[in-house]
Protein backbone atom coordinates (compact mmCIF):
# COMPACT_ATOMS: atom_id res chain seq x y z
CA UNK A 1 0.00 0.00 0.00
CA UNK A 2 1.55 3.67 -0.90
CA UNK A 3 1.94 5.31 2.04
CA UNK A 4 0.85 8.77 0.86
CA UNK A 5 3.11 10.81 3.25
CA UNK A 6 2.54 14.43 2.26
CA UNK A 7 0.51 16.72 4.10
CA UNK A 8 0.17 20.59 3.83
CA UNK A 9 -2.73 21.35 6.33
CA UNK A 10 -6.46 20.59 6.61
CA UNK A 11 -8.96 22.60 4.67
CA UNK A 12 -12.66 24.03 6.03
CA UNK A 13 -15.22 21.43 5.46
CA UNK A 14 -16.76 23.49 2.43
CA UNK A 15 -14.47 22.77 0.82
CA UNK A 16 -13.60 19.63 1.79
CA UNK A 17 -17.13 19.06 0.37
CA UNK A 18 -16.77 21.28 -2.69
CA UNK A 19 -13.87 19.11 -3.42
CA UNK A 20 -15.54 15.76 -3.22
CA UNK A 21 -18.20 16.58 -5.15
CA UNK A 22 -16.65 18.34 -7.78
CA UNK A 23 -13.41 16.17 -8.24
CA UNK A 24 -15.05 13.10 -9.17
CA UNK A 25 -17.37 14.99 -11.40
CA UNK A 26 -14.25 16.64 -13.10
CA UNK A 27 -12.34 12.90 -13.84
CA UNK A 28 -15.98 11.50 -15.36
CA UNK A 29 -15.68 14.69 -17.64
CA UNK A 30 -12.03 13.78 -18.40
CA UNK A 31 -12.72 10.50 -19.03
CA UNK A 32 -15.80 10.95 -20.96
CA UNK A 33 -13.82 13.21 -23.55
CA UNK A 34 -11.85 10.51 -24.05
CA UNK A 35 -14.49 7.76 -24.67
CA UNK A 36 -17.37 9.75 -26.71
CA UNK A 37 -17.30 9.27 -30.27
CA UNK A 38 -18.79 12.45 -31.06
CA UNK A 39 -16.10 15.97 -31.33
CA UNK A 40 -19.36 17.78 -30.72
CA UNK A 41 -19.63 16.12 -27.17
CA UNK A 42 -15.98 16.02 -26.13
CA UNK A 43 -15.87 19.64 -26.71
CA UNK A 44 -18.41 19.34 -24.07
CA UNK A 45 -17.49 17.58 -21.95
CA UNK A 46 -13.92 19.82 -22.07
CA UNK A 47 -15.63 23.31 -21.30
CA UNK A 48 -17.60 21.53 -18.05
CA UNK A 49 -13.93 20.36 -17.14
CA UNK A 50 -12.73 23.74 -17.44
CA UNK A 51 -15.54 25.55 -15.36
CA UNK A 52 -15.07 22.69 -12.68
CA UNK A 53 -11.11 24.07 -12.88
CA UNK A 54 -12.47 27.44 -12.44
CA UNK A 55 -14.46 26.52 -9.24
CA UNK A 56 -11.57 25.00 -7.89
CA UNK A 57 -9.07 28.25 -8.92
CA UNK A 58 -11.75 30.55 -7.20
CA UNK A 59 -12.10 27.96 -3.72
CA UNK A 60 -8.44 28.38 -4.04
CA UNK A 61 -8.31 31.96 -3.08
CA UNK A 62 -7.50 32.51 -6.81
CA UNK A 63 -10.13 34.87 -7.86
CA UNK A 64 -8.96 36.46 -10.22
CA UNK A 65 -7.96 32.99 -12.06
CA UNK A 66 -10.84 31.63 -11.82
CA UNK A 67 -12.39 34.48 -13.39
CA UNK A 68 -9.95 34.35 -16.25
CA UNK A 69 -10.71 30.50 -16.76
CA UNK A 70 -14.20 31.09 -17.65
CA UNK A 71 -14.22 33.86 -19.85
CA UNK A 72 -10.95 33.02 -21.81
CA UNK A 73 -11.22 29.52 -21.87
CA UNK A 74 -14.51 28.32 -21.68
CA UNK A 75 -16.39 31.83 -23.27
CA UNK A 76 -13.14 32.19 -25.37
CA UNK A 77 -11.25 28.60 -26.49
CA UNK A 78 -13.91 26.64 -26.47
CA UNK A 79 -16.67 28.71 -28.61
CA UNK A 80 -13.26 28.69 -31.14
CA UNK A 81 -12.87 24.97 -31.00
CA UNK A 82 -16.55 24.43 -31.76
CA UNK A 83 -16.39 27.13 -34.58
CA UNK A 84 -14.34 25.13 -35.83
CA UNK A 85 -15.85 22.00 -35.49
CA UNK A 86 -19.22 23.14 -37.53
CA UNK A 87 -16.47 24.57 -39.86
CA UNK A 88 -14.31 21.01 -40.68
CA UNK A 89 -17.47 19.35 -40.10
CA UNK A 90 -18.11 15.84 -39.22
CA UNK A 91 -15.73 12.79 -40.83
CA UNK A 92 -14.82 9.16 -40.33
CA UNK A 93 -11.91 10.41 -37.98
CA UNK A 94 -14.82 10.54 -35.26
CA UNK A 95 -14.72 6.92 -34.69
CA UNK A 96 -12.88 4.84 -32.20
CA UNK A 97 -11.20 2.39 -34.07
CA UNK A 98 -7.70 1.42 -33.70
CA UNK A 99 -5.49 2.54 -36.48
CA UNK A 100 -2.20 0.85 -35.16
CA UNK A 101 -2.41 -2.03 -33.58
CA UNK A 102 -1.88 -2.34 -29.92
CA UNK A 103 -1.99 1.40 -29.17
CA UNK A 104 -4.70 1.57 -27.00
CA UNK A 105 -3.19 -0.90 -24.39
CA UNK A 106 0.17 -0.14 -24.59
CA UNK A 107 -1.30 3.77 -24.45
CA UNK A 108 -3.40 2.66 -20.76
CA UNK A 109 -0.40 0.51 -19.64
CA UNK A 110 2.22 3.77 -19.98
CA UNK A 111 -1.10 6.13 -18.58
CA UNK A 112 -1.36 3.88 -15.17
CA UNK A 113 2.34 3.43 -15.18
CA UNK A 114 2.84 7.48 -15.37
CA UNK A 115 -0.48 8.08 -13.38
CA UNK A 116 1.05 5.68 -10.56
CA UNK A 117 4.12 7.08 -10.57
CA UNK A 118 2.97 10.64 -10.39
CA UNK A 119 0.54 9.99 -7.42
CA UNK A 120 3.28 7.92 -5.80
CA UNK A 121 5.82 11.26 -6.15
CA UNK A 122 3.31 13.71 -4.90
CA UNK A 123 2.68 11.61 -1.83
CA UNK A 124 6.21 10.57 -1.14
CA UNK A 125 7.19 14.30 -0.95
CA UNK A 126 7.46 16.38 1.87
CA UNK A 127 7.08 20.16 2.64
CA UNK A 128 7.92 19.89 6.81
CA UNK A 129 5.52 22.50 7.17
CA UNK A 130 1.84 23.49 6.42
CA UNK A 131 0.19 24.83 3.46
CA UNK A 132 0.37 28.76 4.48
CA UNK A 133 -2.26 29.92 2.29
CA UNK A 134 -3.21 33.07 0.67
CA UNK A 135 -4.52 35.40 3.37
CA UNK A 136 -1.74 37.65 3.25
CA UNK A 137 -1.06 37.42 -0.40
CA UNK A 138 -4.29 38.53 -0.71
CA UNK A 139 -4.16 41.29 2.20
CA UNK A 140 -4.75 43.82 -0.89
CA UNK A 141 -7.20 42.39 -3.07
CA UNK A 142 -6.23 39.22 -5.48
CA UNK A 143 -6.40 40.78 -8.75
CA UNK A 144 -3.94 44.00 -7.00
CA UNK A 145 -1.57 41.27 -5.90
CA UNK A 146 -1.51 39.89 -9.03
CA UNK A 147 -1.33 43.07 -10.95
CA UNK A 148 1.68 43.90 -8.71
CA UNK A 149 3.31 40.97 -9.55
CA UNK A 150 2.70 41.48 -13.11
CA UNK A 151 3.95 44.77 -13.83
CA UNK A 152 7.14 44.74 -11.48
CA UNK A 153 8.85 41.59 -11.61
CA UNK A 154 6.79 40.00 -14.55
CA UNK A 155 7.15 43.11 -16.54
CA UNK A 156 9.08 42.05 -19.45
CA UNK A 157 7.51 38.53 -19.97
CA UNK A 158 4.79 40.43 -19.96
CA UNK A 159 5.42 42.10 -22.62
CA UNK A 160 6.91 39.04 -24.46
CA UNK A 161 3.39 37.26 -23.94
CA UNK A 162 1.60 40.10 -25.58
CA UNK A 163 4.27 39.77 -28.31
CA UNK A 164 3.35 36.51 -28.99
CA UNK A 165 -0.20 36.71 -28.84
CA UNK A 166 0.04 39.21 -31.68
CA UNK A 167 2.45 37.23 -33.51
CA UNK A 168 -0.04 33.84 -33.26
CA UNK A 169 -3.04 36.38 -34.62
CA UNK A 170 -1.02 37.02 -37.15
CA UNK A 171 -0.42 33.53 -37.87
CA UNK A 172 -3.75 32.54 -37.61
CA UNK A 173 -4.63 35.50 -40.13
CA UNK A 174 -2.16 33.97 -42.71
CA UNK A 175 -2.70 30.44 -42.49
CA UNK A 176 -6.78 30.94 -42.76
CA UNK A 177 -6.46 33.34 -45.31
CA UNK A 178 -7.57 31.25 -48.40
CA UNK A 179 -6.78 31.82 -51.78
CA UNK A 180 -8.55 30.01 -54.40
CA UNK A 181 -6.24 27.86 -56.98
CA UNK A 182 -8.87 27.18 -59.71
CA UNK A 183 -11.45 29.70 -61.03
CA UNK A 184 -14.98 28.85 -59.50
CA UNK A 185 -17.21 27.96 -62.23
CA UNK A 186 -19.83 30.03 -63.92
CA UNK A 187 -23.22 29.04 -63.87
CA UNK A 188 -22.70 28.98 -67.57
CA UNK A 189 -19.93 26.83 -67.63
CA UNK A 190 -21.46 24.61 -65.39
CA UNK A 191 -24.74 24.04 -67.17
CA UNK A 192 -22.49 23.14 -70.66
CA UNK A 193 -21.03 20.66 -68.93
CA UNK A 194 -23.92 19.07 -68.01
CA UNK A 195 -25.44 19.43 -71.99
CA UNK A 196 -21.74 18.44 -73.68
CA UNK A 197 -20.97 15.89 -71.14
CA UNK A 198 -20.37 12.02 -71.51
CA UNK A 199 -23.99 11.02 -70.13
CA UNK A 200 -27.46 13.55 -69.89
CA UNK A 201 -27.99 11.30 -66.63
CA UNK A 202 -27.48 14.89 -64.69
CA UNK A 203 -28.98 16.80 -67.33
CA UNK A 204 -32.12 17.82 -65.13
CA UNK A 205 -29.79 18.07 -62.29
CA UNK A 206 -29.64 15.65 -59.23
CA UNK A 207 -32.48 13.79 -58.21
CA UNK A 208 -34.33 14.74 -55.07
CA UNK A 209 -34.47 13.29 -51.91
CA UNK A 210 -37.45 11.56 -50.57
CA UNK A 211 -39.42 8.66 -51.70
CA UNK A 212 -42.31 10.10 -53.28
CA UNK A 213 -46.03 9.53 -51.73
CA UNK A 214 -44.53 7.67 -48.99
CA UNK A 215 -42.15 9.51 -47.35
CA UNK A 216 -40.67 12.96 -48.27
CA UNK A 217 -37.85 13.90 -46.51
CA UNK A 218 -33.90 15.06 -47.23
CA UNK A 219 -32.94 12.10 -44.75
CA UNK A 220 -34.05 9.27 -47.59
CA UNK A 221 -32.63 8.68 -51.02
CA UNK A 222 -35.11 8.60 -53.99
CA UNK A 223 -35.82 5.58 -55.36
CA UNK A 224 -34.88 4.47 -58.86
CA UNK A 225 -37.19 3.25 -61.72
CA UNK A 226 -35.76 -0.65 -60.55
CA UNK A 227 -36.01 0.21 -56.81
CA UNK A 228 -32.57 0.53 -55.53
CA UNK A 229 -32.08 3.72 -54.17
CA UNK A 230 -30.72 6.48 -55.76
CA UNK A 231 -27.13 7.62 -53.45
CA UNK A 232 -26.29 11.10 -55.46
CA UNK A 233 -30.14 12.08 -53.95
CA UNK A 234 -28.46 12.85 -50.43
CA UNK A 235 -26.29 15.25 -48.94
CA UNK A 236 -22.61 13.57 -48.67
CA UNK A 237 -22.83 15.29 -45.12
CA UNK A 238 -25.85 13.61 -44.13
CA UNK A 239 -24.45 10.06 -45.24
CA UNK A 240 -21.40 10.80 -43.57
CA UNK A 241 -22.90 11.72 -40.63
CA UNK A 242 -24.75 8.49 -40.29
CA UNK A 243 -27.91 10.17 -40.57
CA UNK A 244 -29.76 8.43 -43.04
CA UNK A 245 -32.38 6.20 -43.44
CA UNK A 246 -32.69 3.45 -45.99
CA UNK A 247 -35.75 3.88 -48.80
CA UNK A 248 -35.69 0.49 -48.64
CA UNK A 249 -38.52 0.53 -45.87
CA UNK A 250 -40.60 2.59 -47.49
CA UNK A 251 -40.81 0.29 -50.51
CA UNK A 252 -44.22 -0.98 -52.07
CA UNK A 253 -45.67 -3.81 -50.23
CA UNK A 254 -43.18 -3.21 -47.04
CA UNK A 255 -45.40 -0.37 -45.59
CA UNK A 256 -48.60 -1.44 -44.05
CA UNK A 257 -51.20 0.21 -46.41
CA UNK A 258 -53.92 -1.14 -44.00
CA UNK A 259 -53.36 1.70 -41.62
CA UNK A 260 -54.68 4.74 -42.42
CA UNK A 261 -51.63 7.26 -41.21
CA UNK A 262 -53.85 10.65 -41.03
CA UNK A 263 -52.35 12.46 -38.36
CA UNK B 1 -9.27 17.19 3.52
CA UNK B 2 -5.76 17.88 2.94
CA UNK B 3 -5.07 20.98 0.29
CA UNK B 4 -2.62 18.33 -1.33
CA UNK B 5 -5.59 16.75 -2.86
CA UNK B 6 -5.74 19.22 -5.54
CA UNK B 7 -2.30 17.97 -6.80
CA UNK B 8 -3.62 14.09 -6.74
CA UNK B 9 -6.56 15.58 -9.45
CA UNK B 10 -3.88 17.69 -10.99
CA UNK B 11 -2.11 14.38 -12.05
CA UNK B 12 -5.01 12.34 -12.90
CA UNK B 13 -6.23 14.94 -15.23
CA UNK B 14 -2.89 15.44 -16.81
CA UNK B 15 -2.78 11.82 -17.60
CA UNK B 16 -5.95 11.63 -18.69
CA UNK B 17 -5.25 14.31 -21.37
CA UNK B 18 -1.82 12.43 -22.23
CA UNK B 19 -4.26 9.20 -23.30
CA UNK B 20 -6.36 11.48 -25.07
CA UNK B 21 -3.88 12.62 -27.07
CA UNK B 22 -2.11 9.13 -27.88
CA UNK B 23 -5.60 7.59 -28.45
CA UNK B 24 -7.87 10.20 -30.43
CA UNK B 25 -7.23 10.60 -33.85
CA UNK B 26 -9.55 13.29 -34.48
CA UNK B 27 -7.23 16.92 -34.82
CA UNK B 28 -9.96 18.55 -32.92
CA UNK B 29 -9.97 15.73 -29.74
CA UNK B 30 -6.43 15.70 -29.73
CA UNK B 31 -6.18 19.52 -29.13
CA UNK B 32 -8.58 19.28 -26.41
CA UNK B 33 -6.84 16.57 -24.79
CA UNK B 34 -3.69 19.22 -25.03
CA UNK B 35 -5.77 22.17 -23.24
CA UNK B 36 -6.55 19.98 -20.96
CA UNK B 37 -3.03 18.75 -19.81
CA UNK B 38 -2.48 22.79 -19.68
CA UNK B 39 -5.43 23.11 -17.47
CA UNK B 40 -4.17 20.49 -15.27
CA UNK B 41 -0.89 22.29 -14.90
CA UNK B 42 -2.71 25.27 -14.19
CA UNK B 43 -4.14 23.59 -11.21
CA UNK B 44 -0.90 22.42 -9.72
CA UNK B 45 0.34 26.02 -10.09
CA UNK B 46 -2.38 27.31 -8.60
CA UNK B 47 -2.20 24.65 -5.81
CA UNK B 48 1.23 25.42 -4.94
CA UNK B 49 1.03 29.03 -4.99
CA UNK B 50 -1.54 28.46 -2.37
CA UNK B 51 0.85 26.10 -0.51
CA UNK B 52 3.26 28.30 -0.46
CA UNK B 53 1.54 31.72 0.37
CA UNK B 54 2.64 33.72 -2.60
CA UNK B 55 1.35 34.67 -5.77
CA UNK B 56 4.20 33.76 -8.35
CA UNK B 57 2.27 30.74 -9.38
CA UNK B 58 -0.59 32.47 -10.13
CA UNK B 59 0.91 34.27 -12.57
CA UNK B 60 2.38 31.43 -13.87
CA UNK B 61 -0.64 30.52 -14.33
CA UNK B 62 -2.08 33.55 -16.20
CA UNK B 63 1.13 33.06 -18.33
CA UNK B 64 0.29 29.65 -19.28
CA UNK B 65 -3.59 30.36 -20.35
CA UNK B 66 -1.69 33.28 -22.92
CA UNK B 67 0.46 30.97 -24.34
CA UNK B 68 -2.83 28.30 -24.45
CA UNK B 69 -4.65 30.60 -26.39
CA UNK B 70 -1.60 31.42 -28.81
CA UNK B 71 -1.36 27.61 -29.53
CA UNK B 72 -5.00 26.73 -29.95
CA UNK B 73 -5.24 29.84 -32.42
CA UNK B 74 -2.45 28.91 -34.33
CA UNK B 75 -3.13 24.97 -34.01
CA UNK B 76 -6.97 24.89 -34.74
CA UNK B 77 -5.89 27.46 -37.95
CA UNK B 78 -3.50 24.44 -39.05
CA UNK B 79 -6.16 22.24 -38.95
CA UNK B 80 -8.08 23.75 -41.01
CA UNK B 81 -5.54 24.31 -43.66
CA UNK B 82 -4.88 20.61 -43.48
CA UNK B 83 -8.84 20.19 -43.67
CA UNK B 84 -8.67 22.11 -46.51
CA UNK B 85 -6.73 20.55 -48.91
CA UNK B 86 -6.68 17.13 -47.37
CA UNK B 87 -10.50 17.30 -46.72
CA UNK B 88 -9.41 14.99 -42.94
CA UNK B 89 -9.63 16.09 -40.12
CA UNK B 90 -7.56 13.02 -38.92
CA UNK B 91 -4.09 12.69 -37.54
CA UNK B 92 -3.62 9.67 -39.17
CA UNK B 93 -3.74 11.29 -42.63
CA UNK B 94 -1.73 13.94 -42.36
CA UNK B 95 1.36 11.09 -43.12
CA UNK B 96 2.91 12.59 -46.11
CA UNK B 97 6.03 12.62 -45.49
CA UNK B 98 5.83 8.94 -44.55
CA UNK B 99 6.02 8.09 -47.46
Amino acid sequence: MLDLAISVGQTQTPEAVLFWVLAPLTVAAALGMLLVKKAVHSAILMASVMVNLAVFYIAQDALFLGIVQIVVYTGAVMMLFLFILMLVGVDSSDSLTETITGLRPIAIVAAVGFGGLMVSLIGRATLGRNAIGLEAANSLGNVQGIAQLLFSRYVWPFEVVSALLITAALGAMVLAHHQSIQVRPTQRQLSTQRFRGKSLANAAGLPAPGVFARHNAVDVPALLPDGTPAANSINATLQARGDMLTSGTFELGKVDTSKGEEK
Amino acid sequence: MDAANYLYLSALLFTIGAVGVVVRRNAIVVFMCVELMLNAANLAFVTFSRINGDLNGQVVAFFTMVVAACEVVVGLAIIVTIYRSRRSASVDDASLLKR
